[in-house]
């Protein structure tokens, strides 16, 4: 009715490629970021941001980055918890050797150190494909997790092994440390997260982008027709990276504080944020917010009933989440290979018809 | 003989001794995927959930006893009788095949045709499920596993050595029985896949899925057999690690220590995953000896430790850098 092209005239080649091209399309964006934006720092309380919107922005971040690297590119990656790692450890080291300089800057910065050490694992991709190359990134993460754990340089030799973040401002608000507030941390997560979901829709269906996916659906072919494999798929690694470790950097010093490496960022944190983006949808960057909001909210949600209301053991709870995390991952998979994704698509192309759809 | 050379010496069998004990795991990861084209992430988890369900069966616990009685208030534990290992045994891999005949019918039917990538997701999934399964089945608490194998010090080793080199070599009774287990099954299963009907039909199936459909081979038959023989070997990996370090959750890590063994091995060739365990057991513990020493230490200035977590990885990305296909694979041809 209201979700049509139809009497919607593009008059230019900018109106005609952009990125949503229904009005109603463009409309609900506006106002989600502004509800983002504008509306939910004012209500946010600690619980809330603790619990499920600063785990979700962060989990998004990182969503993205591998979705570029898994959905766009088609190089299955199981280092993400490892390169978190690295942009946790970065962040920290520069945020105690540089307490003047922003914080914001330290986190892209570490975001850029993780780029340089994902280009160096990346490097394999070239001659590893597929299951192989999985494997070969599960060398990253148990590396790099052994790095952190057994070098004393990279926690600055405290005697716990631990990195916790110091105090550091962002515009006069406190964004790490103790004294934030939920709705500074929100907002300087949610900054990031809008900038970079951004830059990711834009570079994916770019020149950039378009590369990534030939070598995605058939590499052999990509490179007859002029792609070249060792920067498309070394960019991909870069981009991916920087996402994954700026996720790592915000991770440890916005939303947990303080970090034990093997804890926070250990295999299964490579599985959790690689169900994201399969749940979500492999190559759609809407995906990876579908797939980070599920998984942060399923657990929530599971233990709020279970505990809360039957009042069950927290042990016993938590092996029934495992159950139906694994039981619904099978589920979806057979229901829907392609994600919630896929499920809003559909969505959407059964909304242009409705309410009269011959 | 210097000393330190008897040390790595006595490393480097236990390395061996440590890489039958992958081979068990990595077997069963390579019966699926000739098999069925699938990665099965959850074949570590088979192995914890089959030594789980042996433990249970033995103790004579009451399955799900937590959640009944959460549930309803009672207080049960056990049913207060123990079985024999061999029955309980029998019982575990009963509950193997039936797993085997559920998983085929309530997830790979569904998802045959689909991009490997899927499937593979799809194991993850099945993983998480058996392991939260596993815990509420029979509890999470630390057990140990006792179905009467020989433990401890083998005497006949140190002493042969002893009166051979000077010194006497430290090998665990259970290793050695597990080399053993482990030679039976390759022969056993070698055995099966070129004499018996089935493991012909088994062939067929992993050298051409639609060739073996048309001369009528049931793919679906096909697909529970293996994986009915994958929760068997499971069982026995299950059997071997619960008895030497007891059966709890990080029983299901060692199925990520089986992945760079394949990678070495190739992920279709079953000597390929014997070799690959050797080699990988045998590497890191000499490469941790090493790093660990006090003479690395002298001309280094420092001494490493706990190597073996990530060395196992980086050799096998190493090595297939220079041989994509790892060493007994099938050579990777590749079609526009």
């Amino acid at each position: 009715m209201f979700y049509r092209e139809a009497g919607d005239f593009k008059t230019t080649y900018r109106d005609d490629s952009q990125t949503f091209p229904i009005r109603f399309d463009r409309w609900r964006y506006y106002a989600v970021v502004a509800v983002a934006f504008g509306v939910v720092p004012f209500l946010i309380n600690d619980y809330w941001a603790n619990a499920v919107l600063v785990p979700f922005l962060i989990y998004a971040i990182a969503a993205i980055g591998l979705n570029i690297l898994t959905g766009y590119c088609g190089q299955v990656s199981l280092g993400t918890g490892g390169f978190m790692a690295v942009g946790a450890y970065a962040c920290y080291k520069l945020m105690t050797a540089f307490p003047e300089v922003s914080i914001l800057i330290h986190v892209l910065l570490a975001g850029g150190i993780t780029a340089g050490v994902g280009v160096l694992f990346g490097l394999p991709s070239l001659r590893i494909k597929g299951f192989y190359l999985a494997v070969a990134t599960l060398a990253a993460q148990f590396f790099l997790v052994w790095l952190f754990n057994k070098v004393p340089w990279f926690y600055n030799y405290s005697a716990s092994g631990q990195i916790s973040a110091p105090e550091r401002t962002f515009l006069g608000h406190a964004v790490t440390g103790a004294n934030t507030t939920a709705s500074s941390k929100y907002l300087f997560c949610l900054v990031i997260l809008f900038a970079l979901a951004w830059l990711a829709r834009n570079l994916t269906r770019g020149t950039v982008g378009r590369k990534w996916m030939a070598i995605r659906d058939m590499d052999i072919a990509a490179e007859i027709i002029g792609v070249n494999p060792l920067t498309t798929k070394l960019t991909a690694f870069a981009v991916s990276s920087f996402y994954i470790g700026v996720a790592g950097a915000l991770f440890f010093s916005v939303y947990l504080g303080a970090v034990e490496v093997g804890e926070a960022f250990g295999i299964q944190k490579s599985f959790l944020i690689l169900f994201m983006v399969i749940i979500g949808g492999l190559g759609s960057i809407f995906g990876s917010f579908a797939g980070a909001a599920f998984l942060v909210l399923l657990p929530v949600l599971l233990k709020n009933i279970l505990v809360g209301q039957f009042g069950w053991a927290t042990d016993l709870a938590a092996h029934i989440e495992l159950m139906i995390v694994g039981a619904l991952i099978v589920i979806f998979l057979i229901a829907e290979p392609h994600g919630l994704a896929q499920l809003w698509r559909l969505a959407k192309e059964k909304l242009r018809l409705w309410p009269f759809p011959h | 003989m210097p000393d330190q050379l008897l040390y790595a010496m006595e490393a480097g069998l236990n390395g061996l001794m440590a890489g039958v004990m992958y081979s068990l795991v990595a077997l069963g990861f390579v019966l699926i995927f000739k098999a069925s084209g699938i990665f099965n992430y959850a074949q570590g988890v088979l192995a914890l959930f089959a030594a789980l369900t042996l433990v249970g069966f033995q103790e004579g616990q009451l399955p799900f006893a937590h959640l009944i009685n959460t549930v309803f208030g009672t207080d049960l534990h056990h049913f207060g009788w123990r079985l024999p290992a061999i029955v309980a045994i029998a019982l575990a891999a009963g509950v193997m095949v039936l797993l085997a005949i559920v998983i085929e019918r309530y997830v790979l039917k569904h998802l045959v045709n689909q991009p490997p990538i899927i499937l593979f997701m799809a194991t993850i999934g099945m993983a998480y499920f058996l392991e939260g399964l596993g815990d509420i089945m029979w509890g999470a608490d630390i057990k140990t596993l006792d179905v009467g194998l020989p433990q401890g010090i083998n005497e006949t080793v140190e002493s042969v050595t002893g009166s051979l080199l000077g010194y006497g070599f430290f090998i665990d009774n259970l290793d050695i029985v597990a080399s053993v287990v482990a030679a039976l099954l390759v022969l056993t299963l070698t055995l099966f896949s070129q004499y018996s009907k089935q493991g012909r039909a088994l062939r067929a199936v992993a050298d051409d899925h639609q060739a073996a459909l048309s001369v009528g081979i049931s793919l679906r038959f096909i697909w529970v057999l293996v994986w009915s023989i994958a929760g068997f070997v499971a069982l026995v990996a299950g059997i071997m690690w619960g008895s030497k370090s007891g059966v709890q959750f990080s029983l299901s890590l060692i199925a990520l220590k089986a992945l760079p063994v394949l990678m070495l091995g190739g992920f279709t060739s079953i000597p390929g995953a014997i070799v690959g365990g050797l080699i990988i057991g045998m590497g890191e513990k000499l490469f941790e000896f090493t790093v660990s020493s006090s003479w690395f230490g002298d001309i280094f200035g420092f001494t490493l430790g706990a190597t073996e977590n990530w060395f196992a990885y980086v050799l096998a990305l190493l090595f297939l850098v220079f041989r994509p296909q790892g060493l007994f694979g099938e050579r990777i041809i590749e079609r526009v």
